[in-house]
C-alpha cells in the first residue's frame, strides 16, 4: 500500500519536473533563436526544407483526402436540409479555423517531429553532443534552434497549403462529383467566411508551430542514450504533441472565439 | 577536393531552391486563403460617398451589412447609431462611386434576405432629377419588421374581429 502510494508520489514528481524542465528548456531556446536565426540563416533554410518542404507529401495526400471527405460528408449532411449550395461556406469554415490546424500538427508531429527527436536523439546516444561541448559549440544553438525554428515556420505555411489543397478537394467531390452549383460554392464562401476566421487559423498554426516543434527537439534532447532510449522519445514525441495540441486546441478556439 | 565543394554547394543549392519554393507555395496559399475565400475580394473599398438614413427601428441590421439597389449591391453600412434628440436610429451608409446618380427621393427599407438571413437596406429609386450626394439624407425610410410586434398586431386584429 504504501509503496504503491510512493509510486504516485515519484509519477507525479517526474511528470511535474518535466514540465519545469520543458519551460526552462523553451527560455532557452527562445532567448537564442534571434541571434540564430541572424548569425547563421543557412542553417535554419536547412531545416525549414527538412521539416516543410519534405512533409509536402503528406500534407497534400492528406489535405486532398481530407477535403474530399468533408466534400462527400458535407454535401449528405447539408442536401438533408436543401441547404447544398452552403457546402463551400460548411468545407472552408471546418477547414480554416479548425481541421486545417489540427491536422497539420499531428502529420508534422508524425513526419518532421519524429524525425527531429530520432535525429537529435541519436546524436545524443552516439556522444555527438557530448563531442561539441566538448569544442566549446553549444549543441543548444548548433543543433537544437535550427530545427525549432525550421519547425515553427514551417507550420503556417503546411497549414495554409494544407487548407488549399483541402478547399480544392471539397471543391472536386462538391461541384464535380455532386453537382454543386459552382457560383453558389464560391459566393456562399466569400459571403460568410471573414478574414477574422482566416487569422483565427493562422494563429493556431503559429502556436502549433511552436508546441510541436519544442515538444519534438526537447524529446530528442533529453532522451535517453540508448536505442530503446531513442525510440521512446520519438513515440513520446508524437503521443505529447498529440494530447497538448489538441487540449491547446480547445483552449485557444475558447479564447479566440470569446 | 575541389569535387567536394562543389558538390556541398550543388546540395546547398538544391535545399536552398526547396526552401524557397515551400516558402513561397506557403505564402501563395495563405494568399489564396485571404483573398479568395474571404469575402474581402468583392469589397466595395473606401472610394465612395456617404449618405444617411433615419430609422425609427434597424431591427438586426449590422454593421457592414449590403446596401441594394434592384437586388445589386451597391454599397455598406459604415455606422448604425441612436440619435437622442429625435429618438431614432441613424445608419450612414457609403455607397460606390459608380452609383452616383441615385434621385434624391429614394427610398430606404430595412429587409430581411431569406426567412433567416441576415438583414439590409434595400434603396427603391424614386423620381427626382437630382441626385443624393455625399452627406444627404434619404427622407423616406421603412423600418425593420419585428415579428414580434407583427404578431402583436395580428393577435390583437383576430381578437377585435370577434
Amino acid at each position: 500500500m504504501n509503496d504503491w502510494l510512493c509510486e504516485i508520489r515519484e509519477g507525479i514528481e517526474a511528470f511535474v519536473r518535466s514540465v519545469g524542465e520543458l519551460t526552462l528548456f523553451f527560455f532557452n531556446i527562445a532567448i537564442y533563436s534571434p541571434r540564430t536565426l541572424v548569425r547563421r540563416p543557412g542553417l535554419v533554410v536547412k531545416q525549414v526544407f527538412n521539416s516543410g518542404a519534405m512533409s509536402m507529401t503528406i500534407i497534400l495526400t492528406c489535405g486532398l483526402f481530407v477535403g474530399m471527405v468533408l466534400g462527400l460528408q458535407g454535401f449528405d449532411t447539408l442536401q438533408r436540409f436543401g441547404a447544398e449550395e452552403a457546402l463551400g461556406t460548411f468545407a472552408t469554415l471546418s477547414l480554416v479555423k479548425e481541421l486545417g490546424p489540427v491536422l497539420t500538427a499531428l502529420l508534422f508531429s508524425g513526419r518532421a517531429g519524429t524525425a527531429l527527436a530520432s535525429e537529435i536523439g541519436l546524436m545524443r546516444a552516439t556522444d555527438q553532443l557530448a563531442a561539441m561541448e566538448m569544442m566549446a559549440v553549444d549543441p543548444v544553438r548548433r543543433i537544437v534552434i535550427p530545427r525549432f525554428l525550421g519547425g515553427v515556420i514551417a507550420m503556417p505555411f503546411l497549414t495554409a497549403i494544407f487548407n488549399m489543397i483541402a478547399i480544392f478537394g471539397a471543391f472536386l467531390v462538391g461541384v464535380t462529383f455532386m453537382g454543386v452549383d459552382q457560383g453558389a460554392f464560391w459566393s456562399q464562401m466569400h459571403a460568410n467566411v471573414t478574414v477574422a476566421d482566416v487569422n483565427q487559423g493562422v494563429i493556431k498554426s503559429l502556436v502549433f508551430g511552436i508546441v510541436a516543434s519544442l515538444l519534438a527537439v526537447y524529446q530528442g534532447y533529453t532522451s535517453v542514450p540508448t536505442a530503446e532510449g531513442v525510440g521512446r522519445a520519438t513515440t513520446r514525441t508524437v503521443v505529447t504533441t498529440a494530447i497538448t495540441v489538441l487540449i491547446l486546441d480547445y483552449l485557444l478556439t475558447a479564447t479566440l472565439i470569446g | 577536393m575541389n569535387l567536394g565543394a562543389k558538390e556541398i554547394m550543388k546540395q546547398t543549392r538544391a535545399v536552398e531552391m526547396g526552401a524557397g519554393l515551400f516558402v513561397l507555395l506557403g505564402f501563395g496559399a495563405l494568399f489564396f486563403l485571404i483573398t479568395q475565400t474571404t469575402g474581402l475580394s468583392n469589397e466595395i473599398g473606401n472610394t465612395g460617398y456617404t449618405i444617411n438614413a433615419r430609422f425609427e427601428n434597424v431591427g438586426d441590421l449590422k454593421i457592414r451589412a449590403p446596401v441594394t439597389i434592384s437586388g445589386v449591391t451597391i454599397g455598406r453600412v459604415t455606422s448604425i447609431a441612436y440619435d437622442p434628440e429625435r429618438m431614432n436610429a441613424v445608419v450612414e451608409m457609403m455607397i460606390a462611386d459608380q452609383y452616383r446618380q441615385l434621385p434624391d427621393d429614394s427610398e430606404a427599407a430595412i429587409l430581411t434576405a431569406g426567412l433567416i438571413g441576415g438583414q439590409y437596406i434595400g434603396l427603391t429609386p424614386g423620381g427626382s432629377e437630382t441626385w443624393l450626394e455625399q452627406g444627404s439624407q434619404i427622407e423616406f425610410t421603412q423600418s425593420a419588421v419585428v415579428l414580434e410586434n407583427l404578431i402583436g398586431k395580428f393577435l390583437s386584429s383576430v381578437g377585435g374581429g370577434n
